[in-house]
């Protein structure tokens, strides 16, 4: 690419894009062509990290920028289309990316609440917000909720509730690409996060919203790619056909003939077995919700050319997004129909067992890694096949173990289902680079959403409104540095806590955002004193569950003291954050003096998409 | 903007916004709720493999999310067109 493109970079994105998508095909298949001539399977893992790196480092210093605008929104830019790859790649974490899969294996038709909830939230964000936070022209999310509640008391509540949500998810997703890339590469935990670290780094710091829209369209592709390929290929192997959405629907009936066979309690088709009807749509609410309030999110909407761009951008991130969510379902069905067919295989007169002597060895060498519980068969860590003997034979198996003794850890299954199911070793490390950019992306969203916010919304807008533009892109990559070290820092302690509370970050941001931001919009006669409270009261609610649900009143996990209301989980906590915030805001804006002339005027010209942004920002 | 609206105007193109809202998040209600309250019964019906009710909230609700949304943005385009309030 020629330095003479840059200055027209958008003007060429087809051509640019097209080169790449070329250039990753080309580089997959050089991988394939050294497996072949027997170059060391280290080597090809450790190219494919380094090259992925090192392309979205490169677009992250060709896209750097000295612009406000451009380091805010990305110069406000970005087509529908790759914008939609963008929001994808932010959106999808790397707990989607090794997760899901893993946890529709695990839970069955009950998981599904999880691939329902994380694509239904785009209705509501396509319909209720995106085209008018986009009218309106903010920089942030507390940006606007300053503008419409009257100042800096909204602004502050508003990056209260922000931070709670984002820095759990940055550290999850810090953690997750230290995980990935200490297994694919071979060293240790405490360096690979800081590994991460740079990946992240590289391609936020020198051009923001900027640099991270274009990497972001870089790794959807590499994400996307790494996801389809081993569903495809299993679904070709199985059955001929390479569409796996499609013919799953063969291995979904095997898995019930298996599961006759194997007496599984719990079908894979069959609902309510694990959550109940409650627990389910409840955690669908929550989820989409939840959806429609995260900051790094909605702030994705603000860098398209117009409104109408900002609508149409919506469908295609949910459609980006749909393709990796509709393969998840065939990803777990194909991943448990070949593990049953182990134990079917084994045959009635060994009573569906797999003995001691056939166990596969990728049992054994996911179960032998340090630190974490992969694999658990008779209750104990599957180190060697001695252990594994000597648990099962205390529970009474002589021979070999049935199904039900064998426990997979959710997040394993996308990352091992490739070396399982006997694929060569060029889609081993295809699928780790996917689950690296998965997590890259999405920690490089939420580490601008904080970011932005506090260099913006505090820094800019409250302790020095003076601040000229240099200044302010200086503090702002400053506090990115932090922020980001800060979240390393904390990940390399592998906080257990901090990894489960990522759940919480939907109803987090659900109770303590969806009902300002929608009524700022949608009622005219929301007050600022309505928006403010209806903010706190939405966010306390659901912290006071959440704590109190998860650690009771004394701080202390499991001590019996715990609150439970109707028997709602943790993760679903929003159910009661979001009502409340909707019922204090409508309550205290009716007793409070109607907003002002000029605030009812904005709020018209916030739902006329003629005219412009509202907000003119200095540069 | 200089030139403001007439109000009996952007009243009109505010109430067809509101109804495609309500339409728009009625649809999306039946297909995140209310059609897998029916997962049971719906999955005695069995298409190429898949029970429905399971396809249903695997596949087929995702689907109707895509096309509602693309849907939903060209209908508010064309009510924007109308009334004359779309970007130059």
């Amino acid at each position: 690419m020629s330095l003479s493109m840059k200055g027209d970079f958008t003007d060429n994105l087809g051509k640019i894009y097209t080169i790449y998508v070329g250039g990753f095909a080309f580089f997959v298949v050089l991988m394939a062509i050294f497996e072949a001539i027997g170059i060391p399977d280290r080597f090809i893992m450790w190219s494919y990290m380094a090259a992925t790196i090192g392309i979205y480092a490169f677009i992250g210093i060709m896209s750097r920028t000295a612009q406000v605008s451009e380091y805010y929104v990305a110069g406000r830019s970005v087509p529908a289309i790759y914008n939609g790859m963008a929001t994808g790649a932010d959106w999808m974490s790397g707990a989607s990316f090794v997760g899901m899969a893993g946890t529709l294996f695990v839970l069955g038709y009950d998981g599904l609440a999880y691939v329902l909830g994380w694509t239904g939230g785009y209705v509501l964000v396509a319909v209720l917000l995106a085209p008018y936070l986009r009218k309106f022209g903010a920089y942030t999310v507390p940006d606007f909720l300053g503008t419409r509640y009257g100042g800096n008391a909204a602004r502050l509540v508003g990056i209260v509730v922000l931070f709670c949500c984002s820095f759990t998810y940055i550290t999850a997703q810090v953690y997750a690409s230290g995980i990935i890339a200490s297994q694919f590469l071979g060293i240790d935990f405490g360096i690979a996060v800081f590994a991460g670290l740079a990946g992240i780094l590289v391609c936020s710091m020198l051009g923001g919203m900027k640099a991270v829209t274009w990497t972001q369209v870089a790794q959807y592709i590499v994400l996307i790619v790494a996801y389809l390929l081993p569903a495809i290929w299993m679904s070709t192997v199985q059955f001929g056909i390479p569409v796996p959405q499609l013919t799953y629907g063969g291995a979904l009936t095997q898995i019930a003939e298996y599961e006759q066979l194997l007496e599984v309690a719990k079908p894979h088709v069959a609902p309510f077995t694990n959550l109940s009807p409650l627990d389910y749509f409840s955690l669908i609410f929550c989820l989409m919700v939840g959806t429609a309030s995260l900051p790094h999110i909605l702030m994705r909407f603000f860098t398209t050319p117009t409104v109408r761009e900002a609508r149409k951008s919506v469908g295609w991130s949910l459609l980006f997004i749909f393709l990796l969510y509709f393969t998840a379902p065939a990803y777990a069905a194909f991943s448990k129909f070949n593990l049953m067919g182990l134990f079917v295989g084994a045959g009635a007169e060994a009573n569906y067992q797999l003995a001691f002597t056939a166990i596969p060895q990728w049992m054994i060498q996911w179960g032998s890694i340090a630190g974490h519980q992969l694999v658990t068969i008779c209750g104990v860590k599957a180190e060697t096949v001695a252990a594994i003997q000597a648990a099962c034979e205390a529970k009474g198996f002589t021979t070999g173990f049935p199904y039900s003794e064998l426990k997979l850890n959710n997040d394993m299954i996308v990352l091992s289902t490739p070396s399982i199911a006997g694929m060569p070793i060029w889609v081993v490390g295809l699928v780790g680079a996917g689950g690296f950019a998965a997590a890259l992306s999405t920690a490089d969203g939420l580490l601008l959403a904080i970011a932005n916010a506090l260099s913006h919304d505090v820094y800019y807008k409250m302790i020095d409104p003076k601040a000229d533009a240099k200044r302010r892109l200086m503090i702002s990559k400053i506090l990115l540095i932090v922020v980001a070290l800060a979240a390393a820092f904390l990940a390399r302690t592998k906080p257990s806590d901090i990894l489960s509370m990522v759940a919480w970050a939907f109803s987090i941001a659900a109770a303590g955002l969806f009902a300002p931001l929608v009524l700022g919009v949608w009622w005219k006669r929301a007050t600022n004193l309505g928006g403010i409270l209806g903010m706190a009261a939405g966010f306390g609610v659901t912290m006071y569950y959440l704590i109190g649900n998860v650690y009771g009143f004394d701080f202390v996990k499991g001590t019996g003291d715990e609150i439970s209301w109707f028997g709602v989980k943790a993760i679903s906590a929003g159910i009661f954050g979001v009502p409340v915030a909707f019922l204090v805001t409508y309550v205290v804006s009716l007793v409070t003096p109607e907003p002002s002339q000029e605030m009812q005027d904005f709020v018209d010209r916030l739902r006329l998409p003629k005219g412009g942004t509202m907000m003119v920002q200095g540069h | 903007m200089t030139d403001k609206l007439p109000p009996e105007v952007a009243e009109a193109h505010w109430t067809k916004t509101r109804n495609l809202m309500w339409t728009t998040l009625g649809i999306w209600a039946v297909f995140s709720f209310l059609i897998h309250m029916f997962v049971t019964s719906l999955n005695n019906v069995v298409i190429l493999g898949f029970p429905l009710g399971f396809y249903m909230a695997a596949q087929g609700s995702l689907i109707v999310f895509v096309v509602l949304i693309f849907w939903f943005s060209s209908r508010q385009n064309s009510i924007d067109e109308e009334f004359g309030v779309a970007e130059d």
